[in-house]
């Protein structure tokens, strides 16, 4: 019995409803370093996504947003709990590429034209030659790209170049796309178009979206739910539903459910404000970790 | 060119203001010439023996090597082609193995940590020293002189694409992860096409030391048909003719030049255009 929650919801899990979540965390904890310079990243992170949601992860830097994300693609591993991906246990779901990873940077292959960048994925997974060409056709197509599959990334503007990004992750078609704050380094301009723009692939495409932001109205914009998270040690401070029409257009901006909505997660992470003393503590701690990993 | 000619004139400079006394007689174009310059100054290091004239070293080329024998230019030309091909046939042995190393010492921790003090004190040896060992040991002719090149070459390959092999973005790294690439697949997929950069480098390093390990290696080994017989040769008849040793120097450094000068071709073809900056100092 290997897909031990698929088979079974609740007999050896106590969670419900694993066979259709297709990101099941329980008890997660995240803890860097050992000793007296350890610090607890993550607490207690009990979080599932359903199939086909959109949900951002928002809160101030050093609340675990990202490490919670990087645990879901099996990037790191949580120091206790468990974490399901597609039911299976995350390492198993990274090894049958069940997730797309998208970051902050676009991290493409210089030496790579745009073409290539994306079917990248597709050449590991032994995809043939013709089908991959296919597959960037499409996806060049998707995210408004024709005509620059020749050329090398840094030919490329900032907001083309994570554009490229998102249609490498998704090349394979992955159930779960994970994004960490892919449109950080971006002009509030940019960003504001390539939130529509994503808006209208997730509508396309169908498929789950882990998204980390910082910022307030894209998490609104963007998510069927927005968790919010408070820091020392990370934890899930509150989820708010966002119920705001399936369609987002330029004009879900204006709508006064929207400002509503955006309130409503300011204030959620106002209660919660991070003393910032400890926020460096963490950050350090990681940085250190990471450095030994 | 500006530089060279530069020195040119520096050179001259010295040995019209502290060089010994010379004299130019002749006949150009119907006019008798005859000059006489007496320097101001006698400086050791521009007299004759120390400095000889850049004219003297020019018709060095042309002069025969041996009594109505074949110029010197053209003798040299067929030792420096021997050597070159000495220092080519090390140079792809070093780099093999220099890049063979490195993608070893990537793939593991502790190969890294036990071998790279002893690659890096490899180079703390002298080499005039150990390649009569090497030569004694291989007894293999050109071949040995081509392991001596090796060893020189090595060195600088292994430093440069071990640090190209990790210099890809963590994110990369990550990202290939995420893939379920294999270790096979990080390494020609994003581990080698982003060292190249760092691996041309070292190739050019590599490229010059070539040359000076296949003329040193030639000694001990006691091949005649190359630059280092041409250096001992010249050398013991200094006192005489000291122009000629300076130009078997030019040519050697005209050899390592053209070789260091050729991987910069084949860096240029094989990179630019893919890589973002690329500094072709």
């Amino acid at each position: 019995m290997t897909d031990v929650g698929a088979a079974h919801p609740g007999a050896s899990t106590p969670a419900p409803d694993v066979g259709r979540a297709v990101v099941h965390t329980t008890g997660v904890e995240k803890t860097f370093g050992t000793g007296p310079t350890a610090v607890q990243a993550l607490e207690g992170i009990d979080l599932e996504i359903g199939e086909g949601e959109f949900v951002s992860l928002i809160g101030p830097s050093g609340c675990g947003k990202s490490t919670l994300l990087r645990l879901i693609g099996d990037l790191t591993t949580p120091s206790a709990g468990q974490i399901l991906v597609n039911g299976k246990p995350a390492s198993r779901a990274r090894l049958d590429r069940d997730y797309g990873m998208v970051f902050q940077a676009p991290v493409l292959m210089d030496w790579r034209t745009i073409a290539r960048n994306i079917e990248l994925p597709l050449e590991i997974m032994g995809f043939p030659r013709d089908e991959r060409a296919r597959r960037s056709g499409e996806l060049l197509k998707l995210v408004e790209l024709e005509g620059f599959g020749g050329k090398h990334p840094w030919q490329l503007s900032g907001g083309m170049q994570q554009r490229v990004a998102i249609a490498r992750a998704l090349a394979f078609d992955p159930k779960l796309l994970l994004m960490d704050e892919p449109f950080g380094a971006l002009d509030e301009m940019t960003r504001e178009r390539m939130n529509l723009e994503l808006m209208k692939i997730w509508g396309q495409t169908a498929t789950t979206v882990v998204f980390v932001t910082h910022s307030i109205p894209e998490a609104v914009f963007l998510s069927t739910r927005v968790v919010v998270m408070s820091p020392r040690p990370g934890r899930i401070a509150r989820i708010v539903e966002i119920d705001l029409p399936h369609q987002r257009t330029v004009e879900t901006r204006e709508l006064e459910r929207y400002f509503e909505l955006v309130t409503q997660v300011r204030e959620a992470l106002r209660r919660h404000e991070p003393d910032t003393t400890t926020m460096d503590e963490l950050e350090a701690a990681r940085i250190r970790a990471e450095g030994l990993g | 060119m500006v530089v060279l000619l530069a020195v040119l004139v520096v050179w001259e400079l010295a040995k019209w203001l502290g060089g010994d006394p010379w004299r130019i007689h002749g006949t150009v174009l119907g006019l008798r010439i005859d000059y006489e310059h007496l320097p101001p100054t006698h400086w050791r290091i521009a007299d004759d023996l120390s400095l000889p004239h850049v004219w003297d070293v020019a018709r060095a080329f042309v002069d025969p090597a041996q009594r109505n024998g074949p110029p010197l230019g053209l003798v040299l030309a067929g030792q420096a082609l021997f050597t070159f091909r000495e220092a080519v046939i090390g140079f792809v042995f070093g780099g093999l193995l220099g890049l063979g190393l490195a993608v070893w010492f990537v793939h593991s921790r502790l190969a890294e940590r036990a071998l790279v003090p002893y690659v890096v004190a490899s180079q703390t040896v002298p080499i005039l020293a150990i390649s009569p060992i090497i030569v004694s040991a291989t007894k293999a002719g050109w071949l040995s002189v081509a392991i001596v090149t090796a060893y020189l070459t090595f060195f600088p390959v292994t430093i440069g694409a071990l640090r190209g092999l990790r210099a890809a973005d963590q994110r990369a790294f990550e990202l290939f992860r995420s893939y379920a690439a294999s270790n096979r697949q990080i390494l020609w997929l994003l581990r080698l096409p982003s060292s190249l950069p760092y691996l041309f480098a070292a190739l050019r390093i590599a490229a010059a030391a070539s040359v000076i390990g296949a003329i040193i290696g030639e000694i001990p080994a006691g091949i005649p048909d190359g630059l280092a017989s041409a250096i001992i040769n010249y050398n013991q008849y200094y006192v005489t003719a000291p122009e000629r040793l300076w130009a078997t120097i030019i040519l050697c450094s005209v050899v390592g030049l053209v070789f260091v000068g050729l991987v910069k071709v084949a860096e240029g073809r094989l990179l630019r255009g893919r890589y973002r900056t690329l500094d072709l100092g």
